[in-house]
């Protein structure tokens, strides 16, 4: 298989500039592929498929029937990032997280960005995801925002751009992993030529972190994974990552609340929880506080939290941070707090809680993307390029009657790579998904998630609205 | 261990060694039938399988006829029957999923393996035209689970509860099949010493694979040594006898690791009944009746489970234990 014939459009190509030379950062592994015999590639790509299917990487799929899993689809030919492009990508979203993690605190405490009018109050205070009940509260070590995945998207010049903000609980990260255990498989000679940097430490990391927030100075402080059970679209992601930390996987009926503390029950009694990575979303976490129907959570869990006898991550009440009204203000929080100006821009957005705004996108529904605010996962969305008359009205309709409710941009050309299709390569739009731990100081993975729309055209790359992943390969800087 | 995960681990352990067991009573039978004519003198060949699982009444709500396809379909496909070999494996599986951070991969893998092959199988109408290649492959890949389970785990905690679940079980299916094929085989004076007799026999102690051993011990069958064989003999991994004395094993590291109570509710109901049969000889079972020994057993062997349950898996919280 080989490039010939591969047109990267009008659209901006990872690998590939505009008159069709490869990228510099590129060059090396189009090399590698092009000398490759034939059907070598596509024998790489079965081979590299049939092995998530026997390791078991599966996700769940809502709306079908109950516990079906299926593959997130792979393309074995990854997406580079030059060095260059990743220090401002990381220093951007170093910045970005600790601007919303003092903004988090602020908004549950003096409420000073409010009092200086940068946010209006009634924003806050109608957004689903702003907590009460965690007013005043302070989470270990002051951080709120432990584990975040910002979604980066490149427009159709090369700009990059934050596309959305996942605070809670964002999931990806063991698809990052999975990935690079099986491309290192597929491309053994390709790992020892090209400088790509490791990824594998990314567990033990968050391990360090889970430990770093342990409320009590013990030894081996016991931290545990919160996860709703197998039948959550996660669950793959829960149960590898305790693997791969050797902790404890739990469900709430593991775990109780006694004497102030919190302790999961074993074979040997009663062991007490220090840390809880918990990925059941903060409604469920504790039926006496929140959702009293929740039978996820455990109840009087945010009491002991609150007493301080343990660690949530993240932080209850961090999804006002995320909130995609909350969004558009992120350059201002960014400046607010930091005096510094966002070294990654947002997507221009319109909030339809603005008049003008809103008049705005009702007469231009055909050229935007509309997005409910608290939706997530590519549910809630018009596309207004690919939309019917009729969809556009009951639209309209929504954002009339629920302003708050809905933002709209303008529909951006995300960016291109290829992918093996039968037996040749196509481009297909990519959006990008980087980790960042926050704990004794912040720490982006030098990789990420890399999703991609198989659908040719297509812009959308949610996992279940029919998009895949790539390996993500980031680039040692190039010694001058 | 998590009180969920240990028992996710027996309740796996189980259900890999029922669906081992059910793969070899069928592939045992389709052997056997090799040698009989369908109508034979013991009636339908395929009626004690319905009997060994207990499903029968399952069964008949399901077929309208008794005969080979619908009973390996009954056994191998149906998922309306929550013993066939898929639903065993389905169960296995999930119970795995739930603590996939607890096993090693392998062991993981070898079970999805397992389970995607079965199901793969089941959408394929014309498998069991040759259907002796399906179980041997089961059969198989379940002795490969316990073998890499054997050579990849600490053999800790987690692994004593996956020897319990696989050893209580085993020692109830070899209760089971000796119950139904024994009393179908006995009193037939007409054919006492005849081919048929001996294929039959042999066949039983097939199904328990423990047809060589037996051999080796006794060299002739005699009903009242093939019940000895399979109930009491010391070294033979499929007799009751031998799986009572494995999972008691496992139980008392379990809870001498745990530094809990000494001889704990489970133990003394399994090792209670250990003892029992350690110090009774064949002649005193044969005497008092093997069906209703057999019956008892298995009833026994319930309340050990219910013990576990009670102790491990699904414990009362009373008061802090630290």
């Amino acid at each position: 298989m080989h490039f010939d014939g591969y047109d990267p459009g009008i659209f901006y190509d990872e690998f590939f500039d505009a008159s069709g030379a490869p990228r510099p950062w590129s060059q090396p592994l189009i090399e590698r592929i092009n000398t490759l015999p034939r059907n070598g590639l596509l024998n790489r790509q079965k081979a590299a498929e049939s092995a998530l299917m026997q390791l078991g990487i599966t996700f769940n799929v809502y709306n079908e029937s109950a516990g079906a899993e299926k593959i997130f689809p792979f393309d074995i030919i990854p997406r580079i990032i030059d060095g260059t492009t990743w220090d401002i990508m990381e220093q951007g979203l170093k910045q970005r997280i600790y601007a919303l993690n003092k903004f988090v605190d602020d908004i549950y405490h003096d409420q000073k960005i409010l009092k200086d009018k940068i946010i209006p109050r009634e924003v806050i205070e109608s957004c689903s995801s702003f907590l009460p009940q965690c007013m005043g509260l302070n989470p270990p070590k002051g951080i709120w925002c432990h584990i975040s995945g910002i979604d980066l998207i490149t427009d159709d010049k090369g700009q990059l751009m934050v596309l959305e903000d996942n605070l809670r609980c964002p999931s990806g990260v063991s698809y990052v992993l999975g990935n690079r255990q099986i491309l290192k498989q597929t491309y053994p000679k390709v790992f020892a030529s090209i400088p790509i940097r490791p990824i594998e430490d990314y567990t033990s990391r968050l391990l360090d972190l889970l430990y770093y927030l342990s409320p009590e100075a013990v030894a081996q402080p016991s931290s545990v994974i919160l996860t709703p059970g197998i039948h959550n679209s996660a669950y793959f992601e829960h149960s590898y990552l305790a693997q791969r930390m050797g902790e404890e996987l739990v469900e709430g009926r593991d775990l109780v609340v006694q004497d102030g503390s919190v302790f999961m029950q074993t074979t040997r009694g009663l062991v007490k929880v220090d840390t809880i990575y918990r990925r059941v979303d903060d409604d469920f976490l504790d039926p006496k506080v929140f959702r009293p129907d929740s039978a996820l959570g455990v109840p009087g869990l945010m009491e002991v939290y609150k007493a301080g006898r343990v660690a949530l991550v993240n932080a209850p009440g961090v999804g006002i941070a995320d909130d995609k009204l909350i969004y558009t203000y992120v350059p201002d929080i960014i400046k607010y707090y930091l005096g510094e100006e966002a070294l990654l821009s947002n997507v221009p957005t319109y909030r339809c809680i603005d008049e003008k705004d809103r008049s705005y996108v009702l007469e231009n529904l055909d050229k935007l993307v509309v997005k409910a605010v608290g939706q997530s996962g590519g549910y809630g969305m018009l596309m207004g390029h690919q939309s019917s008359a009729r969809e556009r009205k009951s639209f309209a309709e929504k954002i009339s009657a629920n302003p708050r409710d809905y933002i709209a941009q303008p529909i951006i050309s995300l960016s291109r790579a290829p992918i093996i299709n039968k037996n040749r390569f196509e481009p297909r739009h990519v959006d990008f998904r980087p980790f960042i731990l926050y704990g004794e100081e912040i720490f982006v993975l030098p990789g990420g998630l890399t999703r991609v729309a198989l659908k040719k055209g297509s812009l959308v790359v949610n996992s279940s609205q029919g998009g895949g992943s790539k390996d993500t390969w980031v680039l040692y800087n190039q010694k001058k | 261990m998590l009180c969920r995960v240990a028992s996710s681990l027996y309740w796996m352990s189980c259900y890999l060694e029922r669906t081992e067991n059910i793969a070899r009573f069928i592939d045992v039978n389709l052997s056997t039938l090799l040698d009989l004519s369908l109508e034979s003198a013991l009636g339908n060949p395929w009626e004690p399988l319905i009997k060994i699982t207990g499903d029968e009444e399952l069964f008949h709500e399901r077929y309208s006829e008794l005969n080979g396809e619908n009973v390996m379909k009954f056994h191998t496909f149906d998922i309306k029957n929550p013993n066939s070999i898929l639903s065993c494996l389905m169960a296995a599986r999930e119970n795995a999923r739930t603590m996939r951070e607890t096993i090693p991969s392998e062991m993981w893998e070898q079970i999805n393996k397992l389970y995607l092959m079965v199901n793969n199988a089941s959408r394929n109408p014309s498998i069991l035209q040759d259907p002796a290649t399906l179980y041997k492959n089961i059969k198989m890949d379940c002795h490969l689970f316990s073998g890499i389970t054997d050579a990849t785990m600490p053999h800790t905690e987690a692994w004593d509860f996956i020897q319990l679940g696989q050893f209580i079980e085993r020692a109830d299916k070899t209760s089971r099949i000796l119950d139904v094929k024994y009393f179908l085989l006995l009193p037939r004076v007409d054919f006492v010493g005849s081919t048929l007799d001996k294929i039959q026999w042999a066949a039983l102690l097939k199904s328990a694979s423990a047809l060589e051993a037996y051999r080796k011990k006794y060299r002739q069958i005699t009903p009242s040594n093939v019940a000895e064989f399979l109930i009491m003999d010391h070294e033979f991994p499929r007799s009751i006898l031998f799986c009572l004395t494995q999972s008691y094993r496992s139980l008392f590291s379990i809870t001498r690791s745990a530094g809990g109570e000494i001889h704990n509710l489970p133990e003394r109901r399994l090792g209670k009944l250990r003892s029992q049969l350690d110090y009774t000889i064949i002649e005193e079972i044969i005497q008092r009746g093997l069906h209703e020994y057999l019956d008892e057993f298995q009833l026994e062997l319930n309340t050990v489970i219910n013990g576990l349950n009670e102790t491990y898996f699904e414990p009362q919280i009373v008061g802090l234990k630290q």
